[in-house]
C-alpha cells in the first residue's frame, strides 16, 4: 500500500477531487496548507510599505491507495492539477506498513 | 434670556454624533492590528470614555472653559458642574443654548483626542498604565490646550477670559491644534518612550481586518460632521458651510490619497481610501467654516497627498508610530492650520480673516504658525515628560512574550475570533468536513 501526498494550487482542488472520484478513488484527506517551491510568495503594500510575504496558501491532498493503483493515480492528479505555470506544486509517493478502518478494525487493503 | 431650541437641538444632535466617533475610531485602528491585539486597541478607546467623561465632570470641563482670566487654564471655579442645569452659554455662537448641551460637546472632544494617541503604540501598551496616561494626559495637556484654543470668554475673542491662542487671532474652528496636532505630537513622543515592537520594521505586521478600518473610517466620516458643523454651536449658515467643506474636503482627500498610491505603489488600496478619508477630516477641521467650497477642495486634495507621502517618515527615522497617528493627524493637523493663513475668506464668513490667496498679506499664516508651533511644542514635551514618568515606575510596556503571544489574551484575558471555527471546510462548502461529515453519516 501507499500513501499519496499532493500539494496542489486551491483553485484546483474541485476538479482533481472529481477526477479521481470518477477513476474510482472513494476518501482523501484535503487540508489547507501553506509554503513555497520556486514560486516564491507575493508582495502586499500597506500604506506605502512594502511586503513581501513568503508562504502561498496551497491544498494538500492525502490518498490511501493499493500498489497497482498508484501510478494511474498520480498521473490523474499531475493532469489535473497542471495549469504549467509556476506554483503548481507536488506530488509524492511513499510505502505504508499497515491501515485500521477505525469502525471495524479491519486491516490492510480491506481497510481502504 | 430665550433659549433657540434649533440651536439647540443641533448642538445636542451633534455631540451624539461627536460621541460616535471614538467607537468609530477603535473600528478604524482594530482593524489595522494584528487579530491577537484588536480586543487591546478597542479598549484603548473605550476606556478613555468612561476616564474622561469622569474627568470632565469634575474639573475638566473647568479647566478648559472656566473663567480664571489668565488665558493659560480655566480655573476651578466650575467643577463639578455645579448649578449648570439652569445656565446658558454663547461661547461664540449667535443664540444661547443650555450651558449642558456645550459641556457635553465639547466632552466628546476632551474623549476622542487621547483615544487618538493610542495608534502610536499599538499592540504594547500595559492596559493599566495606558489608563493612568489618559487621566494625566487629559488633566495637563487636553484641558489646558483646549482653553488656549477654544475658550472665547462667553463672546468674542478679545475678552480676558479667552483662552491665549484664541485671544491671539489663531483660526482652528474645530480642532485642528487642539485636538490633531495636540494628539499627533502626544503620539510621536509615545512611540518614542515605548519604543519598536519587537520586528518592526522588518516583520509584516498586516492589518487583520480591512473591512473594519472602512467602517470605521465611515463611522468617523458620519460623526465629522457633528465635531465641524456642530462646532458653529447654532444651526446657522456657518454650521451649513462647515457641513459642506468636510463633505468636500474629505471626498478630495480620498482622491489624493489613492492617485499617489496609483502612481507610486500600483495599487490603489482600501486601506489608503480610508486613510486619505480621515486625513481629508483632520485637516478640514480647523479650516472648515473659513474657506470656500474650492478652497476645501483644495485642502482636501492637499492633505490626502501630503499625509500619503508623510506615513513613510517614521521608515526614515525609526520610530514605530503603528498606525500613523503622526502622519496622518499631526501631518493632517498642520496642513489645515497652515491652510487656513492661504484660503480663508471673509466673503464665507465675517468672523474668519482672508488669507495670502484672498489679499490678506503674510500675517493670518504667521499666525496660524505660532498655533500650531505652541501646541506642538507644548504636547510633545509634556507627552514626553509624562511617558517617561510612567515608563520608568510602572511601566509603559508590556513584557516581549505577551508582545508576541497576544496582548488581548494577556492583558484582557479574551481573544477576538474563534479562528478554528471561523476557518470553516476546506475548499468552499462542496466538502462537508470534521461536524458535517459526521452528521451526515449519522442520519444515513
Amino acid at each position: 500500500m501507499k500513501l499519496v501526498t499532493a500539494v496542489i494550487k486551491p483553485f484546483k482542488l474541485d476538479d482533481v477531487r472529481s477526477a479521481l472520484e470518477s477513476f474510482g478513488v472513494h476518501g482523501m484527506t484535503v487540508s489547507e496548507a501553506s509554503g513555497y517551491g520556486r514560486q516564491k510568495g507575493h508582495t502586499e503594500v500597506y500604506r506605502g510599505a512594502e511586503y513581501t510575504v513568503d508562504l502561498v496558501p496551497k491544498i494538500r491532498l492525502e490518498v490511501l491507495l493499493e500498489d497497482e493503483d498508484v501510478d494511474d493515480v498520480v498521473e490523474v492528479i499531475v493532469k489535473t492539477a497542471q495549469t504549467g505555470r509556476i506554483g503548481d506544486g507536488k506530488v509524492w509517493v511513499v510505502p505504508v506498513d499497515t491501515i485500521v478502518r477505525v469502525r471495524t478494525g479491519e486491516r490492510g487493503g480491506d481497510a481502504l | 434670556m430665550e433659549i433657540n431650541a434649533g440651536d439647540t437641538a443641533w448642538v445636542l444632535m451633534s455631540a451624539a454624533l461627536v460621541m460616535l466617533m471614538t467607537p468609530g475610531l477603535a473600528f478604524f485602528y482594530g482593524g489595522m492590528v494584528r487579530s491577537k491585539s484588536v480586543l487591546n486597541m478597542m479598549m484603548m478607546s473605550f476606556i478613555t470614555i468612561g476616564i474622561v467623561s469622569v474627568l470632565w465632570v469634575l474639573y475638566g470641563y473647568s479647566v478648559a472653559f472656566g473663567d480664571s482670566g489668565n488665558g493659560l487654564w480655566g480655573g476651578l471655579s466650575e467643577a463639578g458642574l455645579t448649578d449648570m442645569a439652569t445656565s446658558m452659554t454663547t461661547n461664540g455662537g449667535a443664540y444661547p443654548i443650555p450651558l449642558l448641551a456645550f459641556v457635553l460637546f465639547q466632552m466628546m472632544f476632551a474623549i476622542i483626542t487621547p483615544a487618538l494617541i493610542s495608534g502610536a503604540i499599538a499592540d504594547r501598551a500595559k492596559f493599566t498604565t495606558w489608563a493612568v496616561f489618559v487621566g494625566l494626559w487629559a488633566t495637563l495637556v487636553y484641558f489646558p490646550v483646549a482653553h488656549w484654543v477654544f475658550d472665547f470668554g462667553g463672546q468674542e475673542a478679545g475678552t480676558p477670559d479667552a483662552g491665549w491662542l484664541a485671544n491671539l487671532g489663531v483660526l482652528d474652528f474645530a480642532g485642528g491644534t487642539a485636538v490633531h496636532i495636540n494628539a499627533g505630537a502626544a503620539g510621536l513622543a509615545l512611540a518614542i518612550v515605548l519604543g519598536r515592537r519587537i520586528g518592526w520594521p522588518k516583520t509584516l505586521m498586516k492589518p487583520h481586518s480591512l473591512p473594519f478600518v472602512l467602517l470605521g473610517a465611515a463611522l468617523l466620516w458620519f460623526g465629522w460632521f457633528g465635531f465641524n458643523a456642530g462646532s458653529a454651536l447654532g444651526a446657522t449658515p456657518t454650521a451649513a458651510l462647515a457641513f459642506a467643506t468636510t463633505m468636500i474636503a474629505t471626498a478630495t482627500a480620498v482622491l489624493g490619497w489613492v492617485v499617489v498610491e496609483r502612481f507610486r505603489d500600483g495599487h490603489p488600496t482600501s486601506l489608503g481610501a480610508a486613510s486619505g478619508a480621515v486625513a481629508g477630516l483632520v485637516a478640514i477641521t480647523p479650516a472648515c467654516a473659513f474657506v470656500s467650497p474650492i478652497g476645501a477642495m483644495a485642502i482636501g486634495f492637499l492633505s490626502g497627498v501630503l499625509c500619503a507621502l508623510a506615513v513613510g517618515i517614521k521608515f526614515r527615522f525609526k520610530f514605530d508610530d503603528s498606525l500613523d497617528v503622526v502622519g496622518i493627524h499631526l501631518v493632517g493637523g498642520i496642513v489645515g492650520s497652515l491652510a487656513i493663513g492661504l484660503f480663508a475668506t471673509t466673503s464665507v464668513n465675517e468672523l474668519g480673516k482672508d488669507g495670502l490667496f484672498y489679499g490678506g498679506g503674510i500675517q493670518p499664516l504667521l499666525t496660524q504658525a505660532v498655533g500650531v508651533v505652541a501646541v506642538l511644542a507644548y504636547s510633545l514635551v509634556v507627552t514626553l515628560g509624562i511617558g517617561y514618568l510612567l515608563h520608568k515606575t510602572i511601566g509603559f510596556r508590556v513584557s516581549g512574550d505577551v508582545e508576541v503571544g497576544g496582548i488581548d489574551l494577556a492583558e484582557h484575558a479574551e481573544t477576538a475570533y474563534d479562528l478554528a471555527a471561523a476557518a470553516g471546510p476546506v475548499g468552499g462548502s462542496k466538502i462537508p468536513t470534521g461536524a458535517a461529515l459526521a452528521e451526515r453519516k449519522v442520519n444515513a
